[in-house]
């Protein structure tokens, strides 16, 4: 598995994403060719797998972010097959999730406004089939969002 | 807000798949001499559309095999509690996502852990000590998908 540098490197570029090598290095306490090579050694372990641009959506004009929380009807063999490849054909929503628990499927729906969101939410949301109920929370605040691992 | 044009999306796309990938890469992709792609790149960042890049781990390689997500309930309201609780729940180290939400939760959590019991640790000693925590609802998620979004 993983030995105490490799988890300080990870820590450390989860913290900084855009740290070099030779920095990364530094604050692990290694030489940058030992830190290239040990990230090097991650990535062909599939362990560490890339890094994404993080888009704000608010400065795109999207003000609203809805969790729709969806229970399916699940006597229809093909619920979530169905239901799955339909919201992938609505642009405004930015995460699926499906769960073992109270919920089946969780949807992350942006909008402009109020109006837009009302306009989805009737035409596209209600639109995805096999639902059995829908439940709405509208984020306020994020607080935090890293998806840093405790490492 | 800015009106972004469809090289600005193609940007924006290639960068939240990949994020390191070199202004020669970036700039051979889009089709634009590199110079203009960084202009653009720079804009996107200089008007907060693009606010960083975050590092992809395989989560059940480094011994993380259980994400969950929760949705909590205060107990008691209040200016004092809200940020009583939002203070000590934004430092568990198991917590990647808080949200302030309006509907049926208060708050929603992102939580990973090493395993089921694990996850029970976390949810006892940390969650449900929580100031002012009520009622807890937890689904164990089972897939997740991005989207690219809008773009």
């Amino acid at each position: 598995m993983l030995d105490d540098l490799d988890r300080r490197l990870l820590r450390q570029l989860q913290a900084e994403p855009t740290l070099t090598a030779a920095e990364l290095g530094q604050r692990a306490g290694v030489s940058a060719l030992k830190a290239t090579r040990r990230l090097g050694r991650l990535h062909e372990r599939g362990i560490l797998k890339g890094q994404h641009a993080v888009i704000d959506w608010r400065a795109l004009g999207y003000a609203v972010a809805v969790s729709l929380r969806i229970t399916l009807d699940k006597t229809h063999a093909r619920a979530f097959d169905e239901f799955l490849d339909t919201a992938r054909g609505i642009a405004e929503v930015t995460e699926i999730q499906t769960f073992l628990g109270r919920v089946d499927v969780r949807l992350c729906v942006i909008a402009r406004d109020m109006a837009h969101y009302q306009q989805i939410y009737r035409k596209q949301i209600l639109a995805l089939p096999h639902m059995a109920d829908i439940e709405a929370l509208m984020t306020v605040a994020t607080l935090r969002d890293d998806e840093s691992l405790p490492l | 807000m800015i009106d972004l044009d469809d090289i600005d999306r193609a940007i924006l796309r290639a960068l939240v798949r990949d994020a390191t990938q070199s202004a020669v890469a970036l700039s051979g992709r889009i089709g634009l001499s590199q110079p203009a792609t960084w202009r653009r790149v720079k804009r996107l960042r200089d008007t907060g559309i693009l606010v960083g890049q975050r590092v992809s781990l395989d989560a059940a390689k480094l011994g993380f095999g259980v994400t969950v997500f929760l949705g909590i309930k205060l107990a008691t309201k209040g200016r004092v509690s809200l940020d009583d609780f939002e203070r000590a729940v934004t430092a568990i180290p198991e917590v990647q996502l808080v949200e302030h939400v309006l509907g049926l939760y208060d708050y929603r959590l992102r939580v990973v852990a090493r395993d089921l019991a694990d996850f029970e640790r976390v949810l006892r000693r940390r969650v449900m000590t929580l100031p002012g925590v009520g009622d807890v609802e937890a689904n164990v998620l089972l897939s997740e998908e991005r989207r690219p979004g809008p773009l």
